[in-house]
């Protein structure tokens, strides 16, 4: 997406005064929400029920941080997210290495041998990023249990892999497509092996597309709710499941402060990763959807 | 054949296999083993008394299901419409050399880097009559204002459909942009050239080029939307009542807490079907189209 085309369309003042308007009025569309938890999970409780949602907090306080992190009740333990967010850390890391690991060489051999049936695989494996995953609970529930790993962290993982693999496979694959397959042939007539050729003529000018996958993978398993809802345990939750406890547990009063803080907590990982990597976030966001 | 070229030959799809085992077993095997549950007796376990097509009868004579159905097609058909056109006017608008551009685009695609748990958690006391919009426009003296959709059975499903539409237009909006950036600026200058006014360029010659990017818009949305979980879960809990209900909710409250995992396994079936038909046309012409070279 570079902006350097030269714009071809004259546009006069009044045309120029309305776009800026309007994109003027969608960026406050976007920025709201966020705006709003952010200013509401620093007021007081008493501050929100008595109303000017979009001020900015009379009377600043980190206590609804405080709860939301470590004291607020989840279920039946007054924790706090903090253990959920661990939970969430140690799901999401193993996932995202593995499933990009599998990807790589899976987009290396796809992109770079033939053999019969090469592109029915790719097409079965394109396949499985689209399917809506209620198709998949009731058998899953039932390998985790038959696995021993039903309610744990470890199910998880194994989840999001098999899950994950469809789109690091065509994120490496659409990428190797385009790297010179003589190289690989020059390289295979000097002997090289499977794995040396990967390793030393692949691998180092991947960089772009690894960092690509492991955001699209990170913001995915992070952001997981459904299989986190039908998998974990109270000991395995991860933080979005934790989340949603914590904000429509019907007992005792609504506490808006803690829930927004909570809900930036949770939300925080992916905006960082957005804000410091937006650019390979978008990348990965259009090779999920303009396929090829 | 030697045994190193044998080596040399199959070792890739060595390489290959676990993950095409994985993805056999854990898609495909999964498919057929819900298809075949939808087709049994199952209830709270699985059970294999075959009852045929039992269950489709039933899930369709239901009126909790087709509530569901219903506030999928009103959802799928805003949700689908609104970014579309958000997408298109916001990414024409940008493409006009505006300044702080690169500013605009990621505040507009960063509610995409969130959970749905997330933006439902914050809609949700938004557009809460006591503490949210309502009430803050009736602060501003307008005290005869009303905004309580999200507790109205018949309003509440267009609150997930703002809510979806905040998540998901920027996205569409970057997709526009890109298939904008695309287009030769020579090919304007002729028209403009030939005194073509701007709403006439772009609806006689740029829109009409931006096709492609039409098409991968409504798959991407269109499946988004049937899968749409997660949102409702948050923002609404389905409710009130059942007015927000969806086929993704229908199918974990029929399977999970009901007991009927027959008629649930039944319901994913369908929306697997739906989505299919879907995906695997387009996914079919993009892999035929660019065959095997380049992405």
């Amino acid at each position: 997406m570079s902006a350097s085309t030269t714009q071809a369309v004259r546009t006069g003042r009044a045309t120029r005064f309305v776009i800026y308007t309007v994109l003027v009025v969608f960026c406050l569309f976007y920025l709201t929400p966020l705006y709003v938890m952010a200013v509401n999970s620093l007021k007081p409780l008493d501050e929100i029920r008595g109303g000017g949602m979009l001020n900015l907090p009379l009377d600043a306080t980190l206590a609804p941080w405080r709860s939301a992190w470590s004291e607020a009740q989840i279920g039946v333990q007054a924790s706090g997210l903090k253990p959920y967010f661990l939970n969430s850390i140690y799901m999401v890391v193993p996932a995202v290495l593995l499933s990009t690991l599998l990807g790589a060489l899976n987009g290396y051999v796809l992109s770079k041998y033939r053999f019969r049936g090469d592109k029915i695989i790719f097409g079965l494996m394109l396949f499985s990023c689209f399917i809506p995953f209620q198709i998949v609970l009731i058998p899953m529930a039932k390998i985790l249990g038959i696995l021993g790993l039903s309610g744990s962290t470890a199910g998880l993982v194994l989840v999001h892999l098999v899950y994950g693999i469809g789109f690091s496979t065509l994120f490496f694959k659409n990428y190797y497509e385009a790297f010179p397959t003589e190289l690989i042939k020059a390289a295979q007539l000097d002997g090289a092996s499977f794995f040396r050729i990967f390793q030393r003529i692949l691998l180092p000018s991947s960089g772009p597309i690894i960092v690509v996958c492991v955001i699209w993978q990170f913001t995915n398993i992070w952001n997981d709710f459904l299989f986190g809802a039908s998998f974990a345990d109270f000991d395995s939750q991860p933080i979005t499941v934790a989340l949603n406890n914590l904000v429509s547990s019907s007992t005792g009063v609504k506490e808006y402060n803690v829930h927004f803080a909570g809900a930036i907590l949770a939300a925080l990982p992916t905006l960082v990763v957005y804000v410091v990597a937006g650019k390979y976030f978008v990348r990965g966001l259009m090779a999920g959807s303009v396929k090829g | 054949m030697t045994s190193a070229a044998w080596w040399r030959d199959t070792l890739p799809r060595l390489v290959l296999s676990p993950s095409f085992v994985l993805v056999l077993i854990f898609v495909y095997g999964f498919m057929a083993y819900s298809g075949w549950l939808s087709m049994t007796d199952s209830k709270m376990l699985p059970s294999n008394g075959f009852v045929g097509w039992e269950n489709y009868e039933r899930l369709f004579r239901l009126r909790h299901w087709n509530t569901a159905i219903n506030n999928l097609a009103i959802f799928g058909t805003l949700y689908i419409g609104i970014c579309t056109l958000l997408g298109l006017v916001l990414a024409i608008f940008l493409d006009q050399k505006i300044r702080g551009e690169g500013l605009i685009r990621p505040l507009m695609l960063y509610p995409m880097a969130l959970s749905f748990i997330v933006t439902g958690t914050a809609w949700k006391w938004f557009l809460d009559p006591g503490i949210g919009i309502e009430q803050i426009v009736q602060s501003w003296g307008f005290t005869e204002f009303e905004f309580r959709w999200i507790k109205d059975r018949d309003m509440a499903i267009y609150t997930v459909v703002i809510a979806a539409v905040w998540q998901s237009s920027g996205f569409v909006m970057a997709m526009f942009l890109a298939g904008l950036r695309g287009i030769d600026g020579e090919i304007l200058k002729a028209a403009q050239i030939d005194g073509a006014s701007n709403i006439k360029l772009y609806r006689r010659v740029v829109i009409p080029m931006l096709r492609p990017i039409f098409l991968s818009a409504f798959v991407v949305l269109a499946h988004m939307a049937i899968k749409s979980y997660d949102l409702v879960i948050a923002l609404t809990n389905g409710g009130p009542g059942r007015a927000t209900e969806l086929p993704a909710t229908f199918m974990y409250s029929y399977t999970f807490t009901r007991n009927q995992m027959g008629v649930g396994a039944a319901s994913a079936v369908i929306m697997l079907m739906t989505i299919a038909a879907v995906i695997v046309p387009y996914l079919y012409s993009e892999l035929r189209s660019k065959p095997g070279e380049r992405g």
